[in-house]
């Protein structure tokens, strides 16, 4: 491993540094520029939620992209129906022959049942699937393949329930959120704020969470879950609650991508892209937060870049990535700058 | 019972001895290195294409007998290789290993779609594996037949193998105390090899049985891997018996609530399943016995 050493002085002030290129970036980049920072961002708070289970938890969630997804679906849920005149439904269920909205479509008209559904559903989801497999003290290797299998029954179900989902194609064509049109430039910037702002939030309190007592009892659960029972914890709760937490996340972060993005649909929330989730934290560090972030914009960059112009190579590069990042970076582009391990 | 029953009983057999020789490889892999190869599901499809590419070179009934062989060193092969080069360099980190292999997975189902085309090739099957038996109304389709018998034989000899020769018997020493049979002298890392390349080699073999029901795609692994997985979650570390047990349960329960439900809320429920089973027995059907506390 290349020895950057000095380049430690960096390590403390990374956070800052991120901050400020978040804050120049309105004034320095181009609306479509803007918007791409800003669903990156969005990913990247998805991230941050992967580095407190897997860096920290120990728990490798193959399946974030159902949280992503259930965040994401709640907000089209609510744009689709902010945009229709009263008493129509939605154009693909006129074309699938529905006459009317299913059941739990309609509590999505509210704006504040929509912001409670993207924080609560995906943490409650989160939390009963992974209570069901920690409490058996199933966990490790096992606990990966069981998110995965998630992950593919929650694309194909959604793919499959076509006229209440939009199956394949999803949701797209919104046009208002909250009573602001999404085409006006003013809106795009104030989503772009939305979104830094959560971001530094979840950052913050992640990091306050992780120097915590909950913090030391989750990393002494991942590397000695056996020992933390010896002295008298349970570790299940602590990693039920931190996997709700990461789920939460992942929610917000699908949301504001859907917002940024304009659409949602199985093809950001299946299989490949849950494990490609994982990749991102895996390249920027999956023990830093701030690695995190960097390694979510990174990728999601390079992915932009080569697959604009030659989409086939992207898969092998993103293979080679996942090969040269475990065998040779596994604390990721972190681990270049040497620190305090945490 | 009704002809719809049976018919789905008998397609949960063919399915269950897909999930079975899919799962086999992952099993033994698993209970020996606890090491998940994300990779296994292109072990089958590489299995697929070697057959395809069998049947253009010799047509007809001996093609597919040729084929059976060609597609198990095929893919024992490239096992050997990803296990020389990659996971035996990452043994002690489990996780880490799922996350290789699944890039190596990707780099090989890119190069399948460079090589063979993103669109399915079709294996002609010869004519005695196109037709149907009939029996008390219900209708068999001899490639599934086939597939059925394949994986019988499959299993007996793994039997025979892991249990009257003498590299079963080191199989064996490894999987019960990896560092006991190190310290007797066993060759660990040589038994590791073996027990990979066999493990790929069945999963390519289950490939030409893919080949025999559709086409071979480029991602025909993917699909047959996930029950797979859940049917080494289910059935116990490393035992044989267990991931038998689990195939033919999960195969079975899948094909019976087709009868119910469509397809996807079936892969639902076959979630839901496993994680409602773990409940019950968290160590898998056949819990292997173990003194170790710190896996």
């Amino acid at each position: 491993m290349p020895d950057l050493s000095r380049l430690d002085p960096l390590k403390p002030i990374l956070p800052w540094l991120l901050l400020a290129l978040g804050l120049v970036a309105p004034f320095a980049l181009s609306g479509y520029d803007l918007n791409l920072l800003a669903r990156f961002m969005a990913m990247g708070i998805l991230a941050l939620g992967l580095v407190l289970i897997w860096g920290h938890g120990g728990i490798l969630s193959l399946g974030q992209g159902v949280f992503f997804g259930l965040g994401g679906y709640a907000i089209a849920l609510h744009m689709k129906l902010a945009d229709l005149p009263s008493g129509e439904i939605p154009d693909f269920m006129v074309w699938s022959g529905r006459d009317g909205l299913p059941f739990w479509w309609t509590p999505f008209a509210s704006p504040a049942f929509t912001i409670a559904a993207i924080l609560i559903v995906p943490a409650l989801v989160g939390a009963l699937f992974s209570w069901a497999v920690f409490h058996r003290r199933v966990g490790g290797t096992y606990f990966a393949l069981i998110t995965q299998a998630l992950a593919l029954a929650f694309a194909t179900l959604i793919i499959s329930r076509q006229d209440v989902t939009g199956g394949f194609n999803g949701l797209t064509d919104f046009y208002s959120v909250f009573g602001f049109g999404l085409s006006s430039p003013g809106t795009g910037s104030g989503l772009y704020w939305v979104t830094l702002a959560v971001l530094c939030v979840a950052f913050v309190a992640l990091r306050w969470l992780l120097s915590s007592r909950f913090g030391i009892l989750l990393r002494a659960a991942r590397d000695g879950e056996n020992r933390v029972r010896f002295l008298g914890y349970s570790p299940t709760p602590f990693k039920v609650v931190a996997f709700a937490i990461a789920a939460m996340l992942a929610g917000v972060g699908g949301a504001l991508f859907t917002l940024h993005a304009g659409v949602v649909s199985p093809a950001l929330i299946g299989v490949v892209p849950s494990i490609e989730m994982v990749v991102w934290v895996a390249i920027g560090g999956r023990y830093s937060l701030a690695g995190a972030i960097v390694g979510a914009l990174l990728v999601n960059l390079a992915r932009d870049a080569v697959s604009s112009a030659f989409p086939e190579l992207w898969l092998y590069l993103m293979g080679a990535l996942f090969i040269f990042v475990v065998t040779l970076l596994p604390r990721g582009l972190a681990g270049l700058v040497k620190g305090k391990a945490a | 019972m009704d002809a719809l029953f049976l018919n789905q009983l008998f397609n949960g057999a063919s399915l269950a001895s897909l999930y079975l020789l899919a799962a086999l490889g992952l099993a033994l892999s698993f209970g020996l290195m606890r090491v998940i190869n994300m990779a296994h599901g292109e072990m089958l499809m590489l299995g697929g294409y070697l057959a395809w590419m069998t049947l253009l070179a010799v047509p007809g009934a001996l093609g597919i007998i040729l084929a059976i062989p060609v597609a198990f060193i095929g893919a024992a092969a490239m096992g050997g290789l990803i296990q020389s080069t990659l996971i035996r360099r990452l043994s002690a980190r489990p996780l880490d290993t799922l996350l290789a292999t699944w890039g190596v997975s990707l780099i090989l189902q890119q190069g399948a779609r460079d090589l063979f085309g993103a669109v399915g090739v079709e294996v002609r099957a010869p004519e005695w594996l196109t037709g149907n038996f009939v029996l008390a109304g219900v209708t068999l389709p001899s490639a599934r037949l086939f597939i059925i018998l394949i994986a019988a034989l499959v299993l007996g000899g793994l039997a025979l193998l892991l249990l009257k020769t003498r590299i079963g018997l080191l199989v064996r020493a490894v999987n019960q105390d990896r560092m006991m049979a190190s310290a007797s002298g066993i060759d660990v890392r040589r038994v590791d090899f073996t027990v990979f390349c066999l493990g790929s080699g069945v999963a390519g073999l289950a490939g030409v049985m893919l080949a025999l029901l559709g086409p071979v795609t480029p991602n025909v692994g993917q699909s047959y891997i996930i029950p797979a997985f859940l049917v080494v979650v289910m059935g116990g570390l490393g035992s044989i018996v267990g991931t038998t047990a689990s195939a033919i349960i999960l195969g079975l329960f899948a094909a019976l609530a087709q009868i119910f439900v469509d397809v996807s809320v079936a892969q639902m429920l076959l979630l839901v399943f496993v994680i409602l089973f773990i409940q019950v027995r968290p160590q898998g059907v056949i819990a292997v016995k173990t003194r170790q506390l710190d896996a």
